[in-house]
């Protein structure tokens, strides 16, 4: 028997009320109920980051995460981070720099560097792979991931000259 | 795969939790972060019926220091921890313990009561909690106790949490003067569980070891603390000397279960190598 909880919660600036499963968590709840696909289910057991999320501004493991848990918070995801332009030096940079094959950790990738980008001004090479170390790459692009991080950091300080 | 069906509910106050926690018994499962509990869920190596999500509970978040105490309440994320100027300033093992926890990620969301009661051998705040004769502090329905974390591990995932009972926060003796701390940890990549590591903790004013604790993670079925390389190490001048004796005397403290990928003596090495350098870094 499935246990439903009325949960409310802000996706990507919209209100959103649902019944949700107990047991459902936010990846599934985003990529069956909400038709976000966006969040990626590798490992399914917070080892692999491909499922990353913003809630209330911090980045978290999806599948780590009950949907229910988001009741009252923010939740947002690379759709919405996306369209609001906020990756979009990321984005320009992975792709300047060929920081993707197949594509499949990219989401996770790019919400995590993100995050480097908002708390840290100037990180060293080294910083950002152990920002990154949470994040899995199969097709092992971590030397382009890495540089192109480093070509975004580039970008936004002649940006910001 | 998929967590499998159980019920979920979100008290507002800790005798509602009392409550749950008596009507569902073994039934229940305390949830505060999730980030061990809801991927053993996804793995199916926990089926409870329900749910107890701890989150927000009044008097269990955040950390301040109380005269000569930093209380660290249970549902203070890894995260907090590792950027509270108080953790800093006053408890600087933990401040160096915390970025070996996962990744931030899961620091974000993961909690230091979370860590402590589930009491993996392998994790890093009970280590700490040991080295520097920290106390928990434990609420249930007739009150709240106190229990040292030297008697709070009793084993493989075993505490001294009894039935109906909740740990509400943790409390350590901030650093005394003289006194200095250092933590190292050998893990196969970033992130990933120790395969062993070391709380170390001590007087070092003059030149020599004093009081200092060595406590272990990833070395036994719980947090250990290394009596005989303590001894050893009384009193004694800062040098190779001082440390290959404590490093020796390991060999009568620490008995390391192999795992999958390192063996007991390959274990006991590596114990010896971060013995080293930890009272280095203490004396230096």
């Amino acid at each position: 028997m499935e246990h439903l909880i009325e949960t409310t919660l802000t996706l990507n600036g919209a209100q959103v009320t649902r019944r949700i499963p107990a047991r459902q968590h936010l990846v599934d709840f985003l990529r069956e109920e909400m038709g976000l696909t966006g969040a990626h289910l590798g490992c399914e057991h917070g080892v692999c980051g491909a499922c990353t999320l913003r809630l209330d501004g911090k980045i978290v493991r999806g599948c780590l995460t009950l949907a229910v848990q988001a009741n009252g918070r923010r939740v947002d995801t690379i759709e919405g981070l996306s369209d609001s332009g906020e990756l979009a030096l990321l984005q320009k940079a992975f792709h300047e720099r060929n920081a993707l094959q197949c594509g499949f950790c990219t989401p996770g990738m790019l919400l995590a560097a993100q995050d480097l980008m908002h708390s840290k001004r100037h990180p060293s090479r080294e910083e950002i792979r152990e920002h990154l170390s949470g994040n899995l790459c199969r097709c092992t692009g971590y030397q382009a991931i890495v540089d192109a991080v480093q070509t975004a950091l580039v970008a936004r300080q002649g940006a910001s000259r | 795969m998929k967590a499998p069906s159980f019920a979920y509910t979100k008290p507002q106050s800790l005798p509602e939790v009392f409550d749950l926690l008596e009507r569902h018994g073994a039934g229940a499962r305390v949830l505060a972060g999730g980030q061990s509990l809801l991927a053993s869920l996804n793995l199916r190596l926990s089926a409870p019926e329900i749910l107890i999500d701890i989150a927000g509970l009044p008097g269990m978040s955040g950390l301040r220091v109380e005269g000569p105490l930093l209380r660290i309440g249970a549902l203070a994320t890894h995260r907090e921890i590792e950027q509270s100027p108080d953790v800093a300033r006053h408890l600087p093992l933990l401040a160096q313990a915390v970025p070996h926890i996962a990744h931030v990620a899961i620091r974000n969301v993961g909690t230091f009561g979370g860590s402590v009661a589930l009491a993996d051998p392998a994790a890093e705040h009970p280590a700490c909690a040991l080295a520097l004769g920290a106390n928990f502090v434990i609420a249930g329905r007739r009150g709240e106790r106190r229990v040292a974390a030297g008697d709070f591990f009793r084993g493989l995932y075993q505490t001294a949490l009894e039935p109906g009972e909740l740990l509400v926060a943790g409390e350590f003796p901030v650093l005394s003067p003289g006194y200095r701390s250092a933590f190292a940890e050998l893990a196969r990549r970033q992130g990933d569980y120790a395969i062993v590591g070391l709380a170390a903790h001590g007087r070092v004013d003059g030149g020599r070891y004093g009081d200092v604790r060595l406590a272990f993670l990833g070395a036994g079925d719980r947090p250990l603390l290394a009596r005989k390389a303590m001894a050893a190490l009384e009193g004694k001048p800062f040098g190779s000397a001082s440390i290959e004796s404590a490093q020796a005397a390991l060999g009568d403290d620490l008995d390391p279960p192999a795992d999958l990928t390192t063996s007991r003596e390959a274990k006991l090495h590596l114990a010896r190598v971060l013995t080293g350098r930890a009272l280095r870094a203490l004396a230096a």
